[in-house]
């Protein structure tokens, strides 16, 4: 018998108690928690995930489609930046008013060229405003996951109100479970060391989050 | 090259030796008490901020026991779910095979090293070890677990493995230690948490940068889209999800869950009770493999291990909705005290006093002992995210220890005799149900005591010696409640029944 069969015999033993033809529907599931917590307007949304994400130490920007060019440059030239890795499908404009050298994202980068790059900037798919959390799926604007891992400074630029969500619920239903996923609340920390937070440990320790009003 | 010296879990005396031991330690329980007394605060806040936690954890609940009711054919889904994502499906039924697996993959890459997330199943089934033992060595990439791991330790807590260390003892192991499994910790570390977080970070990086094989658990494994989830703090996570070319994952059957949706129960209950944060700085998903974004090659080794010995028992089965967040750890006042080494498993505190005697049996002293390792206080069922009702587990499995009765070993069904320890308590149980069934013979008891109670010893001889060790026995009073109702009100009183 192989380890698989073996395995789905004990489970079937082992539930010997469930009524044969139970179907899993009638393990009743009550979806009684909220939607979202409180009615907020869209402005009170981003407000929130400003706040949040501020909570968690990520520095929050806020500008509209014609000032983000100069925005990016700025947060650029703050980090010192010499290098900015962008991912196929960031819009042009973005990086158009920063002298930062451009390292396209592709395949043949190693880990070690990542980690010579200062900078990565990127679109999101969606951010939660109830966490303060920003959700990458990498898509053509976003790249890679490994793109905002390894640099050391992560700017992320989010379509306000487009892009937000109040909460966690809203968030999935706008995600597409086949694409990997990586989900962002502030820079990288640990509780590791007596159950106090400190931040910055291995991904981006400096997160520049850009919420940009379209319009 | 293997590290050196591995901590195991094997041979450890049970719970009241090792608890005599770590409750003297003065040190540890400074620490601990530290650490489980602030998060506890978080938590409640993070907790509070929802109004609707109850039904949260309700629908928690419910989602883990439909899973549970149907094991077979979530895990069948899961199965195809994942392998039409372009991933490969292992099964173990044991840590033994697990182990094999795992060993054999890496091995077939040709590695002789592999990267580490944090996994309570590898934990559970000992895989550095054995891998080890095959000339691999992993290394572990969670702070908390390097902290355990170049310190020659186990871990203590679910959560933060090396709570029991303090900053200063941690500096010390960071510069004493790192040297010997890669980059030295930079010289002058002080023992601001900053500080070590950063030297971690240097050590780490350059095995993040050259790994090719890495070694994960998951939080959740999503039956209908094959989706597996990972949760998590530090970054060390994405490091070995997305970086070395082939990844293998061990996890639990229990981790399952039906439907993408349903994580938006999960993602809320989880990051609040564990760390105390509306979100965890970083989450994981991932389907199988994608085109030229994380490794080419995706294993899932799904692990019984005593899983389904664990689901065959229907008021025990409840303790696989874990999702492992430690809030039962944070809140016992048990493992506030004894710490998590005492418990001699993986899984401390009140979820391993009932999860390691049901996945291990009962057979040792160690395990025979988890279900007395409280004091039924209920504070853990209160505080646990998915309802499980620890306290009602711990009395069942107190049960099982002293009458013995049917369980199911290894997939069959079995027989345990009642444990030897425990004849004194049975035999007293018998007494005193004998005792009660006779009221004559009650009376005469209790006065008989009443009489003698000048001539009582103050501990107790035979096998109560022990109890009356570490507890005052209460004096028998003059008068028994009976004999003193039938003199004051028996008389007056004719009309109460």
């Amino acid at each position: 018998m192989s380890s698989r069969d073996l395995v789905m015999a004990r489970v079937r033993r082992a539930l010997a108690d469930v009524p044969r033809g139970e179907s899993p529907s009638e393990v009743v599931v009550e979806r009684t928690y909220l939607r979202r917590h409180g009615d907020r307007t869209p402005a009170q949304t981003a407000d929130l995930l400003a706040e949040n994400l501020t909570d968690y130490r990520a520095a929050v920007h806020r500008t509209d489609t014609a000032g983000l060019p100069a925005l990016i440059a700025r947060l650029l030239t703050a980090r010192n930046a010499t290098t900015v890795v962008v991912p196929p499908g960031l819009p042009t404009d973005w990086l158009s008013a920063t002298e930062v050298r451009r390292i396209p994202d592709s395949a043949d980068l190693t880990p070690h060229d990542l980690d010579a790059v200062s900078s990565v900037v990127t679109g999101c798919a969606v951010a939660i405003a109830e966490t303060g959390t920003v959700v990458l799926d990498a898509s053509p604007d976003q790249g890679r996951r490994r793109i905002t891992l390894v640099p050391d400074h992560h700017v992320l630029v989010i379509r306000v109100p487009s892009q937000v969500v109040d909460s966690v619920p809203e968030a999935l239903e706008r995600l597409d479970p086949s694409r990997p996923q990586t989900w962002i609340s502030g820079p990288s920390a640990t509780s590791d060391i007596e159950l106090t937070r400190v931040e910055g440990v291995h991904g981006p320790r400096a997160l520049d989050v850009v919420l940009v009003t379209e319009g | 090259m293997s590290g050196p010296g591995h901590a195991t879990y094997l041979g450890m005396p049970a719970f009241p030796e090792a608890a005599d031991t770590s409750t003297r330690d003065t040190r540890l329980r400074a620490n601990l008490r530290h650490a489980t007394h602030t998060i506890r605060t978080k938590r409640a806040t993070a907790v509070a901020e929802l109004d609707d936690w109850g039904r949260l954890r309700a629908a928690g609940a419910a989602i883990k026991d439909r899973t549970l009711r149907h094991l077979d054919h979530y895990l069948e889904r899961l199965e195809s779910a994942v392998t039409a994502a372009g991933g490969q499906v292992h099964w173990a039924a044991d840590a033994d095979e697990a182990n094999r697996i795992v060993t054999e993959l890496v091995r077939a890459t040709g590695e002789h090293e592999v990267v580490k997330v944090k996994s309570m199943a590898t934990q559970e089934i000992g895989l550095n070890d054995a891998l080890a033992e095959a000339g691999i060595t992993a290394y572990e990439t969670d702070l908390a677990e390097l902290i355990v791991q170049l310190g020659d330790d186990l871990p203590s807590h679910i959560l933060v493995p090396a709570i029991h260390r303090n900053r200063s003892e941690i500096r010390d192991i960071f510069a004493e230690r790192m040297a010997r499994w890669g980059r030295p910790a930079p010289d002058g570390l002080t023992d601001a948490p900053a500080d070590l977080a950063e030297a971690a970070r240097l050590h780490l990086r350059e095995k993040f940068l050259n790994a090719k094989v890495a070694v994960s658990g998951a939080n959740f494994m999503v039956a209908e889209t094959g989706t597996l989830v990972v949760v998590e703090s530090e970054g060390n996570g994405r490091m070995c999800l997305t970086l070395p070319d082939t990844l293998i994952s061990v996890v639990g059957i229990e981790k399952v869950v039906p439907t993408f949706q349903d994580l938006e129960v999960f993602l809320q209950l989880l990051p609040r009770s564990s760390t105390a944060e509306r979100m965890n700085p970083y989450t994981s998903m991932w389907t199988g493999t994608s085109d030229d974004d994380g490794p080419r090659t995706f294993h899932l080794v799904l692990l019984d291990n005593g899983r389904t010995d664990t689901l065959a028992d229907t008021v025990g089965r409840q303790a696989l909705r874990c999702i492992r967040c430690s809030a039962c750890l944070n809140v016992c006042p048990v493992y506030e005290r004894a710490g998590g080494h005492a418990y001699g498993s993986a899984y401390p505190g009140p979820i391993g006093a009932i999860l390691t005697p049901q996945l291990r049996g009962t057979q040792s002293a160690l395990d025979a002992s988890l279900p007395y390792a409280s004091s039924l206080c209920g504070a853990c069922y209160e505080v646990c995210p998915v309802a499980i009702d620890i306290p009602e587990i711990l009395v069942h499995l107190r049960e099982r220890v002293v009458e013995g009765g049917p369980v199911s070993v290894r997939g069959t069904r079995a027989v345990i005799k009642p444990a030897k320890g425990h004849a004194a308590e049975r035999a007293a149980m018998r007494a005193a149900r004998w005792a009660l069934d006779h009221p004559s013979v009650l009376r005469t008891g209790q006065r008989l005591a009443s009489r003698t109670r000048r001539l009582h010893p103050r501990r107790l001889p035979g096998p109560g010696r022990a109890w009356s060790d570490t507890r005052e026995l209460p004096a028998v009073p003059a008068e028994s409640f009976r004999d003193w109702w039938q003199r004051t009100r028996a008389t007056n009183d004719r009309s109460t029944p």
